[in-house]
């Protein structure tokens, strides 16, 4: 690892202005990623600026059924928060169903959004890559790319976005609260990943200095009845190669209300907006799950090594609505 | 924000400095850079070396310690980040020369064969339990699922935190 300096902030303003006046400084919060991308040499801050301190780790329930988590907030103490397992078990799930339990200890929620790709490419810090060294071109269009993307991709990037929580994040509509020199701001999820286009190297719209304090969760009652299907290589301790987030109510037969999101399968957790449209108003049987799913991978660009991910993820999409409406079709 | 009146915190580094640590109830000093993992720190600064380094990347969990009493890993976490913190190593867990329960039931059941990811299983083990998530194999399979054991001892290992958890009274 390169050598590199450290401060630890006791106040959120002190935290900004640490990391502002440096170039190269960078926030340090749980590391999980950090830590690992430093020392491969993929991450080159100068200064770490450790906000573990911060008074950014409370999850609380707002006015009408929503949540505000602090970005600090581990992945362990999150997941088991009574409001979140009542009202958001898609929340919990996604969390509990990421990475080990010393990694969800250490990691916080903040930290979770920035998180890196775990393309080879990226991380091996030698091969051409446009999201580490940008104009260098993409290893991983011809190479080995079955865990890549097949939605919301470019050829400059086919980088599959990491997170589970995000996914189930997305599908809820929830807003990143943050702060920074420029003062606050508050950006909608969808927003806040963007999709890899012609500037890979760029994943969210965060400035320099620029600190997720908190991640809003509106009030869904829908939520209540959700869940987080994830399959991957091995049953635990792996990332996905398809996930859903998925919370629907059925009223006479029929969807009334549904939320749809995909992860890894694409560049940016995936909000399958096409298929909610195509599902709202139609029997909930797992016909209209199938069409729905077909619906929204149509815009999928498979690679040969992942093609198999546009049968599967149909398929998890229609086994995540199943599970939740067995019984009421 | 009103930056006048904001002072940053200080920087360290990138040079040699001390850091004061807690290791396993013990005030210790040491010099090292900032960059220094906590593994590395207890490892080759500490004399401590029962916390193993297997992968170095957050992979494999034989470095796995607590800090303030919650399972980590002590690859991914820089050393000086933990000043202030309480750090418990496997030469911790049982103070005073005896074996813990769970390293005796580790060697009952011979839950290892090779032994290098055993620290931190054992390390894992014990917070599973506080923990409570270990309700059956399925749930002990899950909740362990981020210690590798490449000789593949994992029956044994479940036999013997099953056997604690049994003495315990638990469930």
């Amino acid at each position: 690892m390169r050598p590199l300096s450290y401060a630890r902030a006791t106040d959120v303003d002190g935290a900004i202005a640490a990391v502002a006046r440096r170039d190269d400084g960078a926030f340090l919060a749980g590391g999980t990623t950090e830590v690992d991308l430093v020392r491969q040499n993929v991450l080159r801050p100068g200064l770490l600026v450790d906000i573990n301190d911060l008074p950014l780790n409370r999850v609380e329930d707002l006015p009408g059924g929503g949540l505000r988590i602090g970005a600090l907030a581990r992945m362990s103490d999150v997941a088991r928060v009574p409001g979140v397992v009542a009202r958001f078990p898609v929340i919990s799930q996604a969390l509990l169903l990421g990475a080990s339990a010393q990694l969800r200890n250490m990691a916080s929620m903040g930290g979770n959004l920035c998180q890196r790709v775990r393309c080879s490419y990226f991380r091996d810090a030698a091969s051409p890559c446009n999201k580490r060294d940008p104009g260098s071109g993409c290893a991983a269009l011809g190479g080995f790319n079955r865990g890549h993307a097949i939605l919301g991709t470019s050829d400059k990037c086919i980088a599959t976005h990491p997170s589970d929580v995000a996914v189930a994040l997305v599908a809820l509509d929830a807003v990143v609260h943050t702060r920074g020199p420029g003062g606050e701001m508050a950006i909608g999820i969808d927003d806040f990943f963007l999709l890899p286009g012609d500037t890979p190297e760029r994943e969210h719209p965060l400035e320099h200095a620029e600190l997720i304090t908190a991640i809003e969760v509106p009030g869904a009652p829908v939520a209540r009845r959700s869940v987080y299907l994830k399959f991957r290589d091995r049953e635990s301790y792996e990332f996905a190669l398809v996930s859903v987030a998925a919370a629907v109510r059925i009223q006479d037969g029929t969807v009334a209300e549904v939320r749809l999101a995909l992860g890894g399968v694409a560049t940016k957790p995936w909000r399958a907006r096409r298929a909610e449209t195509a599902l709202l108003g139609r029997p909930a049987s797992a016909a209209s799950f199938a069409l729905a799913a077909r619906q929204e991978l149509a815009a999928a660009m498979p690679r040969p090594m992942n093609a198999f991910k546009v049968e599967l993820t149909q398929r998890a999409m229609v086994r995540a609505l199943s599970t939740l409406t067995d019984g009421e079709a | 924000m009103n930056t006048e009146i904001i002072s940053p915190p200080v920087e360290r580094g990138p040079e040699t400095g001390t850091v004061a640590l807690i290791v396993n109830g013990q005030a210790r000093e040491l010099r090292i850079e900032p960059r220094v993992s906590l593994l590395d720190a207890l490892r080759e600064h500490l004399g401590l070396p029962g916390s193993k380094k297997g992968c170095d990347q957050g992979t494999c969990g034989a470095c796995t310690v607590w800090v303030d009493g919650r399972r980590v890993l002590a690859c991914l976490t820089l050393a000086v980040t933990c000043e202030g913190r309480e750090v418990t190593t496997i030469e911790g867990l049982s103070p005073g020369g005896e074996l813990h329960p769970m390293q005796a039931a580790f060697i009952t059941h011979d839950a290892f064969q090779c032994g290098y990811c055993t620290p931190g299983q054992i390390m894992s083990a014990v917070a599973l339990l506080d923990e409570g998530h270990v309700t059956d194999d399925g749930q002990i399979a899950e909740w362990m699922s981020g210690n590798i054991c490449r000789c593949a001892a994992y029956p044994n290992i479940r036999a013997a935190i099953r056997e604690v958890r049994d003495a315990a009274g638990g469930e």
